[in-house]
């Protein structure tokens, strides 16, 4: 039976890994794991004295059938979001129509609204924060699984995990009274050096105010790295030592075991680490609130102030006057979560898929 | 080129991004460090008694304290796991000792892990939808909800892990012995895995305390004592966040003291889970 492996192999990291455990959570099951073997093997339980008879089917009929409305209730939670976020959103869907995509109108005095510039900029935010993270990430990862000694992995893990423990609204806090005006500062240097250059170049000008939509990417960035890093770290360790040790045989230095052994080997999991990362930083909420200075435009540069459909719905839904305004941001959280289930629903796969082979190898 | 021209590039390739790597690594815990010390730097000097003490103030008076929104947050959080846990526990428990291999448990495991990484705000606009909106007002008891919501999948997540590293050789001996499935479960199952269990229950309370998205719709925030969870509820996040926004600087400096006081607690729950584990496992 699978169950009997022990739980520090290999058998177990890939089965964590398939599933969404915070990283560091996940460093803690490694040691649980441990925990619950040994416990076990002391045999102090007394079970008493047992009469199987007809109130033990009942109380095994009720204890099965408790477990399962609970199980089931998972079921019922999410298919409740969706269809209560649904009903509610209908009324502005139905009265906007394909322009709640389209259009670029937030006014909420002439009831006009539509999704674009938030939707804008959730997507450009992710895709800054991916930019950085993901070759951070994998830097971090490369150092933690070849590079550290010994001694210093488990702490180098942890501290970069603590990074996902700290509450959103600390990121955002320390965003807009301290990195805010200090990235004022350095960002004048960015334009004067960056900001000519053809195509990308425009994308750099504008008023040095901190805050905006590259800051909030730059935030993110730091809030999704402990969680891309550890799925990396996890499925590096996967890599049989076998494979590593053969490319050594031969010649090879370690980046280039690392870069054509150790990558091709783990594609398809570094790709769903990622998109789990994509994922947590589509729905963030509080610290890009802070930052990204709460404009419905969509600016020509990153330097200016925009929206993501998570601080739109954090700044206006308690504040929203007449039943269109709040349909239409109840309609913004639907599309996130749209958005968001797509994303990591493909990241679970992803994973399921390595966590397949892997098991089939095991 | 010469064989040792490509020797010499492909060491100094690797020493390039190697160093790199080092640099990715320092450039993480930079900021691990720069926030930290943020937070202590302009925090610790606001803690006080009077912090532990006073209801958060008026705008623009000198004093007071967060009190009544660390009262709240205790509350809310409190209704978060104990409305959380029991039912993750037990939906672990049906995924890992009824249902295991069924195709509907594999659904379940599927959307819990969205539900794992689901924006809490979206959380949030479900409970002001179903509960808030029914109510006609703000209270504690939907943002307890809220939290139970985010709660859910972390214990189930952590539960089931734990229960399925039980060997089934175990659970096969004491049915041997006549004891009845529910009996198997309770007394062997779960007693082996009870430190897995309630550290998934402490990352669980560290997840969901320092949650500002859902309780904005939900619990809201309030200025004065508040027992009464029928009612909009003071609590740390939502006091951080409208302190932080205010231009008052009394406010402000509650916030930083606020904002360093959940950070430590949330790490410092962390840190316990991790020692709790490691001293069981030492002393065995």
């Amino acid at each position: 039976m699978p169950t009997l492996q022990r739980p520090t192999g290999k058998g177990l990291a890939a089965h964590r890994r398939l599933n969404f455990i915070p990283p560091l959570d996940q460093a803690l099951m490694r040691e649980v794991g441990t925990d619950a073997l040994n416990s076990i093997s002391t045999p102090t339980v007394t079970i008493g004295r047992i009469r199987p008879g007809r109130g033990t089917a009942i109380a095994d009929f009720l204890f099965r059938g408790i477990t399962r409305v609970a199980a089931l209730l998972v079921l019922a939670l999410m298919a409740g979001i969706l269809v209560v976020l649904f009903i509610q959103a209908w009324p502005a869907l139905h009265h906007f129509g394909w322009k709640f995509f389209t259009g670029t109108d937030w006014d909420p005095v002439n009831v006009v609204f539509s999704a674009m510039p938030s939707i804008y900029g959730t997507v450009v935010t992710s895709v800054i924060a991916m930019v950085i993270a993901v070759p951070v990430s994998f830097g971090i990862a490369l150092f933690i699984t070849q590079l550290a000694p010994a001694w210093l992995r488990r702490p180098v893990s942890t501290a970069i995990e603590l990074l996902a423990a700290i509450p959103s609204i600390i990121y955002g806090m320390w965003g807009l009274f301290v990195f805010a005006p200090l990235f004022s500062y350095i960002q004048p240097w960015i334009t004067d050096h960056i900001g000519d250059w053809p195509i990308i170049g425009g994308l750099f000008q504008g008023p040095p105010m901190g805050i905006g939509i590259f800051s909030a990417g730059l935030i993110l960035a730091i809030m999704v790295i402990p969680f891309i890093s550890s799925v990396m770290r996890d499925v590096f360790d996967l890599v049989p030592t076998v494979l590593k040790e053969s490319a050594y045989g031969v010649g090879c230095t370690t980046w280039e075991v690392v870069w054509h052994v150790v990558l091709p080997y783990t594609r398809i999991g570094v790709v769903g680490g990622i998109m789990l990362g994509l994922g947590r930083a589509l729905g963030e909420t509080m610290a890009v609130t802070f930052i990204i200075g709460n404009s419905h435009t969509i600016g020509e540069s990153l330097f200016m102030p925009g929206n993501t459909i998570s601080s739109t719905l954090a700044n206006e839904f308690t504040e929203a006057i007449g039943s269109m305004y709040t349909s239409s941001l109840i309609a913004l959280g639907l599309i996130l979560f749209f958005i968001t289930f797509v994303v990591l629903a493909f990241a679970k796969l992803l994973l399921l898929r390595i966590g397949a082979r892997e098991g089939s190898k095991g | 080129m010469p064989a040792s021209a490509i020797y010499l590039r492909r060491r100094l390739v690797n020493a390039f991004n190697l160093g790199i790597s080092v640099l990715a690594t320092v450039f993480g815990l930079f900021w691990l460090v720069w926030i930290m010390w943020t937070l202590v730097s302009r925090g610790v000097q606001w803690i006080n008694l009077a912090l532990f003490t006073q209801i958060t103030p008026p705008p623009a008076t000198p004093g007071g304290g967060i009190a009544n929104a660390i009262v709240g947050s205790l509350l809310i959080t409190l209704v978060g796991v104990v409305v959380g846990t029991p039912i993750g526990i037990l939906a672990a428990t049906w995924l890992a000792e009824f249902g295991r291999y069924s195709r509907i448990a594999t659904v379940i495991r599927f959307v819990n892990d969205i539900l794992l990484s689901a924006p809490s705000i979206v959380i949030g606009v479900f409970v002001y939808a179903v509960v808030v909106a029914r109510f006609g007002h703000f209270s504690g008891w939907s943002g307890g909800v809220a939290l139970a919501i985010i709660m859910l999948p972390v214990v189930l997540r952590t539960t089931e892990d734990m229960l399925t590293l039980v060997p089934d050789q175990i659970r096969e001996a004491a049915a041997a012995l006549g004891a009845p499935q529910w009996r198997v479960v309770i007394t062997i199952v779960y007693r082996a895995s009870l430190g897995g269990i309630l550290t998934g229950v402490m990352l669980g309370i560290a997840r969901i305390s320092g949650e500002t998205a859902p309780l904005l719709f939900t619990a809201l925030n309030n200025q004065f004592w508040n027992a009464n969870m029928g009612q909009a509820m003071a609590n740390l996040p939502v006091m951080i966040y409208q302190f932080a926004m205010s231009p008052y600087e009394n406010w402000q400096h509650l916030a930083w003291a606020g904002a360093l006081l959940i950070t430590l607690a949330i790490l410092v729950l962390n840190l316990i889970a991790r020692l709790v584990i490691r001293s069981n496992t030492f002393g065995t």
